[in-house]
């Protein structure tokens, strides 16, 4: 399964970045910086889903002690904390000509700010912690309490930003171009199948860390070679 | 034998680790001076401007209350992790989530209520208004418990693991970022004269849920970390 | 009363014993035999329910112990290798909290008789910092005497006993088993009970 999301993911990858990048017409306001959305939004909304499917494998392994979920969940943490570092670099990138800085307190990159911090917390923890079964069920602890805390932050940090009146400039949305729509659709599924492959490509690797002393790996070529 | 109640249980370990933290008082005095000390050290990195100290006041106070807490976190069960108490205390017949939440109890009267106290004291040093520093008090008040119920589970989640310290902080500051936000909010809104009963409610619902909540999860953390 | 079938543990990747069967009812006392490393704190903690075993079930009168959970915590005690006693607090301010947290409320005389029949006459309002590793090890089992129940879990008992405390364990275990009781503990000295067969269940 993993080229299929593998070719797949680069197939729409391209198509994506051409119709973002050359197709689509210049926005009227931002200029040619805007294109760099279509890198951004699809990074920052996966970003935001895997920690709850995250959450949710973590969840299952805790409640029904199965080990696959428990490994989903500690296989989709770094690409889930890449995507996230992805959508602050390139929110970074649009600010500086958008508003003038690399960074702004803006809501939406506040938080983002902070959802990459509890990545960060997840994978540091389970890193941290030698006995495989503990540290799954450790850090499916910690993705809960962090499931559960995200919408609270996100809501605090939206009370924030109103109460201090930071400079947020509010994406208009005037109605976005179709080919803008299609690449961005593109871009979306791109990282999306990116997600998916890579995460079955650790998760098999989690396995066969894991299972490294039962006969069934013994006996698959790759290992023998 | 007379059975114990859950009130006699509570206060039993409540006492318990107050009397515990009294013979080893250095521990909780630290807590405090190194809260008050990195409140003094704004004005020397920021410059001695009253306008701009009073504006960051409670922001300042705030931030400093949430490190000098992630401080004690780490003893508030590695002592009884490491002479097996903790062991004892799963095998006892009641609730864990109970015995948790007493320590929560007396861990936060150790090191949460002294902060509460001398925050005005500080408050002061930056020319703080009388009313906001009575709702600074509250806000601690009211934040300190959260910040000792969150820092609980990061606690028992990293029990025994090297570099424990640190991780905690990892773990627990992003969750406690709601409690910063809207305690220094509700002192802000009351220095620039705006109502700041919509942030204390928000806060109180907060403790509310982490009271509810968090002990359980607590209980069940440390199970896995003794395991 | 306390049954074990099927029990397997592990501890990181490494298989500890598999296959574990034995049972243990009123009046009889268990021995767990083994190498160093061979698993026998680890199967003590997990007959506590402290370890969740990899395969296997243990059952208190007919009922999993973990559905139990604190019904089957009232009334058993386990004896680690620590002594859960702190060292600020004297020997009669630990055990009331030990007592306390297994769910009775003592009175400080029947403390005190307690340790008094450990041997330590004299050294109850000693901080227990002061008191040498086998008083300290005297404090711990005097909860065995404090708390009534009817399930001992012991892991080596007698470490840093001198002769006359491990008689007077024997002379202990020997009185909780006529009075229904059921002792499991690991030790490397010899621990006979007069009267009593001990089981041996042998870990390799």
């Amino acid at each position: 399964m993993v080229p299929w999301f593998s070719w797949s993911a680069a197939i729409f990858f391209v198509a994506g970045l051409y119709l973002g990048f050359f197709v689509a017409p210049t926005d009227v306001q931002q200029g040619e910086a805007y294109r760099i959305m279509f890198i951004h939004v699809p990074a920052s909304i996966l970003s935001m889903f895997i920690y709850l499917v995250m959450a949710g494998y973590a969840a299952l392994g805790l409640i029904f002690n199965t080990r696959l979920s428990s490994m989903m969940a500690s296989a989709l943490a770094p690409t889930g904390a890449l995507l996230a570092f992805l959508s602050l670099w390139t929110g970074a990138l649009w600010g500086k000509p958008m508003w003038g800085s690399w960074w702004v307190w803006d809501a939406r990159l506040t938080s983002e700010l902070i959802l990459l911090f509890l990545y960060i917390g997840f994978i540091a923890l389970h890193a941290s912690i030698e006995d495989p079964r503990r540290a799954d069920r450790a850090s499916a602890l910690l993705a809960i309490i962090g499931s559960v805390n995200v919408p609270i932050i996100y809501f605090s940090v939206q009370w924030w930003n109103t109460l201090h009146q930071g400079a947020t400039i509010k994406f208009t949305g005037t109605s976005m171009h179709e080919v803008m729509q299609q690449g961005l659709l593109a871009m979306l599924l791109a990282v999306w199948l990116y997600a998916i492959a890579m995460t079955l490509i650790r998760v098999r690797s989690i396995i066969l860390e894991r299972e490294s002393k039962t006969q069934w790996v013994a006996e698959l070529i790759e290992v023998k070679r | 034998m007379n059975q114990l109640s859950l009130l006699g249980l509570i206060s039993l370990v409540v006492r318990r680790d107050l009397v515990l933290a009294m013979r080893r008082r250095a521990d909780v005095l630290t807590t405090l001076i190194f809260f008050v000390m990195v409140v003094s050290l704004f004005p020397l990195g920021v410059g001695p401007e009253m306008e701009m100290l009073r504006k960051m006041a409670p922001g300042l106070v705030w931030v400093s209350a949430l490190l000098a807490s992630m401080l004690s976190l780490g003893r508030m069960f590695s002592a009884d992790y490491l002479d097996g108490t903790l062991e004892q205390m799963m095998l006892a017949p009641q609730s864990l989530a109970i015995v948790v939440l007493s320590k929560i109890l007396a861990h936060w009267m150790v090191s949460g209520f002294p902060l509460v106290i001398i925050a005005p004291v500080l408050g002061m040093q930056f020319d703080m208004s009388a009313q906001a520093l009575w709702v600074l008090m509250i806000t601690l008040l009211l934040g300190t418990p959260i910040l000792s119920v969150i820092g609980a589970a990061g606690a028992a989640l990293t029990l025994g693991l090297r570099g424990g310290g640190a991780l905690v902080s990892l773990l627990v500051l992003p969750l406690c970022i709601p409690v910063l936000i809207f305690g220094a909010g509700a002192v802000e809104s009351v220095v620039s004269g705006i109502n700041a009963g919509s942030n204390l409610a928000l806060l109180g619902a907060i403790l509310v849920m982490a009271l509810a909540f968090m002990p359980w999860i607590t209980a069940h953390a440390l199970r896995i970390s003794l395991e | 009363m306390l049954e074990i079938s099927n029990l397997a543990c592990n501890r990181g990747d490494h298989l500890l014993f598999s296959d574990l069967n034995f049972s243990i009812s009123a009046g009889q006392l268990l021995q767990v035999q083994g190498a160093n490393g061979s698993g026998k704190t680890s199967l003590l903690r997990t007959l506590c329910g402290l370890v969740i075993p990899a395969m296997g079930e243990i059952k208190w009168r007919g009922q999993d112990i973990h559905e139990l959970d604190e019904k089957f915590y009232a009334e058993m005690i386990y004896l680690g290798h620590s002594n859960a006693i702190k060292d600020e607090l004297n020997a009669v301010e630990n055990l009331r909290i030990s007592a306390g947290l297994a769910g009775c409320k003592l009175d400080d005389k029947q403390i005190i008789a307690a340790l008094r029949r450990m041997g330590l006459r004299g050294r109850e309002m000693l901080p227990v910092r002061v008191l040498s590793q086998g008083q300290c090890r005297r404090v711990a089992l005097a909860r065995l005497l404090l708390i009534n129940v009817s399930l001992w879990i012991l892991d080596e008992p007698l470490t840093a006993l001198d002769v006359s405390a491990v008689g007077l364990m024997q002379e202990l275990i020997g009185e909780h088993l006529a009075n229904k009781g059921m002792v499991i503990y690991t030790t490397h000295q010899p621990l006979e009970v007069a009267g009593v067969e001990t089981q041996r269940l042998a870990l390799s």
